[in-house]
């Protein structure tokens, strides 16, 4: 089904514009329009199907989801619906708030900021599309495992304490009750409103993502990776983890970064650690999650993302 | 006179929500007064978490992405 978008390339930048294969701007701009034609019909269609299927899966309804669980069952389902939730980052704060109110464990909040912007249906189907399910199974799990322990570590910690004093004081009116359209037409507007929204959202990142997949893939020969970010260079994992830090971007922009780097000959522990670094901690989500967390919270919140993500890599290095 | 509260932490689709009341009002000849809540403990006090809200004369109507104008409309005609 893919192919669709290798043959389009081939016409436009092999027969249009005459470029050859082997050529290395030629290589370049297949790679570009190929990535960039297959990532954003996969995104509408993802995004379109979803939203069909979901029809407000909204943060009031997930804080009465995760409201009054028992704590074993809560993270499990806090690392779900993270996975499954699409809220951008400005509703964090709102969310982080509303489920303390609630009553509903530090830790358990804490899995699900973490898996949240790691963890969603995006990466997950581009994933599987790209690199295949076992690549992808492997995605899911260790996000999902990051996150159910952070929160573990959070609890376990009594990190609470750490957050801002005021959230503690806000009481939260009823939630209103806003009826969803549920008719067929209903659900097909609000997924075509998804798209809009979270197409809108992402694109410039999807665009550079593709961008900086296009030159590497063009441009940077082979035996640079294999000397500077080899499996015998045991730096190189924490180094992907640190670069993809103070960088943002989401799932969707970070997958053709992926698909080039192991292109290239990348071990797949090394680029998974890289994706996950990037669109898990990043300086604007810090600064976001400031507003609720003391600053000694932010920095185990990041060092201990950055230790897991070393250890994911170093991981799946050594398995496959 | 209807009394409008548009909630929300200052977000892009925030001020488009205040805008497209403000026009739609002004096209149907309606006379509001529109207010921008941007303090988290207030917007969490409407039990709204999913930003922009709106409250029209008291009531939350709209939790959440920008609301479709004929939904606006319907607000300011009731």
């Amino acid at each position: 089904m893919l192919s669709v978008f290798t043959g389009l390339a081939d016409w436009l930048v092999y027969r249009m514009l005459g470029l050859a294969p082997d050529d290395k701007l030629g290589d370049a701009l297949h790679f570009f329009v190929e990535d960039v034609t297959k990532i954003f019909v996969l995104l509408a269609l993802i995004i379109f199907v979803i939203g069909l299927l979901r029809t407000m899966l909204t943060p009031e309804r997930l804080r009465g989801l995760l409201a009054g669980k028992r704590r074993g069952p809560a993270y499990l389902l806090a690392g779900l619906l993270g996975a499954v939730t699409p809220f951008c980052s400005c509703s964090a704060v709102p969310l982080f708030i509303g489920l303390l109110e609630a009553s509903v464990p530090m830790g358990v909040t804490m899995t699900f900021l973490i898996t949240s912007p790691m963890v969603n249906e995006v990466a997950v189907v581009m994933l599987l599309a790209i690199l295949g399910w076992k690549i992808t199974l492997l995605y899911f799990a260790t996000g999902m495992i990051v996150g159910i322990v952070g929160g573990l570590l959070a609890d376990r910690f009594g990190l609470e304490r750490f957050v801002e004093d005021y959230v503690w004081k806000i009481r939260m009116g009823e939630a209103p009750a806003i009826e969803a359209d549920t008719s067929l037409r209903g659900r097909i507007a609000f997924g075509l409103a998804q798209v809009r929204e979270i197409v809108g959202r992402v694109w410039l990142y999807v665009l550079i993502g593709v961008g900086i997949g296009a030159g590497l893939h063009g441009f940077v020969p082979q035996e640079f990776f294999a000397a500077h970010a080899g499996a015998d260079n045991p730096f190189a994992v924490p180094l992907a983890v640190i670069l993809g830090i103070p960088l943002y971007s989401n799932a969707a922009g970070m997958i053709p970064i992926v698909e080039a780097l192991i292109g290239k000959g990348v071990p797949i522990g090394t680029v998974l650690a890289l994706m996950m670094s990037t669109t898990a901690i990043s300086l604007p989500e810090l600064m976001i999650l400031r507003k609720v967390l003391k600053l000694p919270m932010l920095g185990l919140f990041a060092a201990f993302l950055a230790v897991a993500f070393v250890g994911v890599g170093y991981l799946f290095n050594a398995v496959l | 006179m209807k009394a409008i509260k548009v909630l929300g932490s200052g977000c892009a689709n925030c001020v488009n929500t205040a805008k497209l009341v403000e026009e739609t009002a002004r096209s149907l000849g309606v006379e509001i007064a529109i207010e921008k809540v941007t303090d988290m403990a207030a917007i969490l006090g409407y039990g709204v978490m999913s930003t922009p809200g709106v409250v029209v004369d008291g009531k939350v109507v709209h939790a959440g992405g920008i609301p479709k104008r004929d939904a606006v409309e319907s607000w300011l005609k009731a």
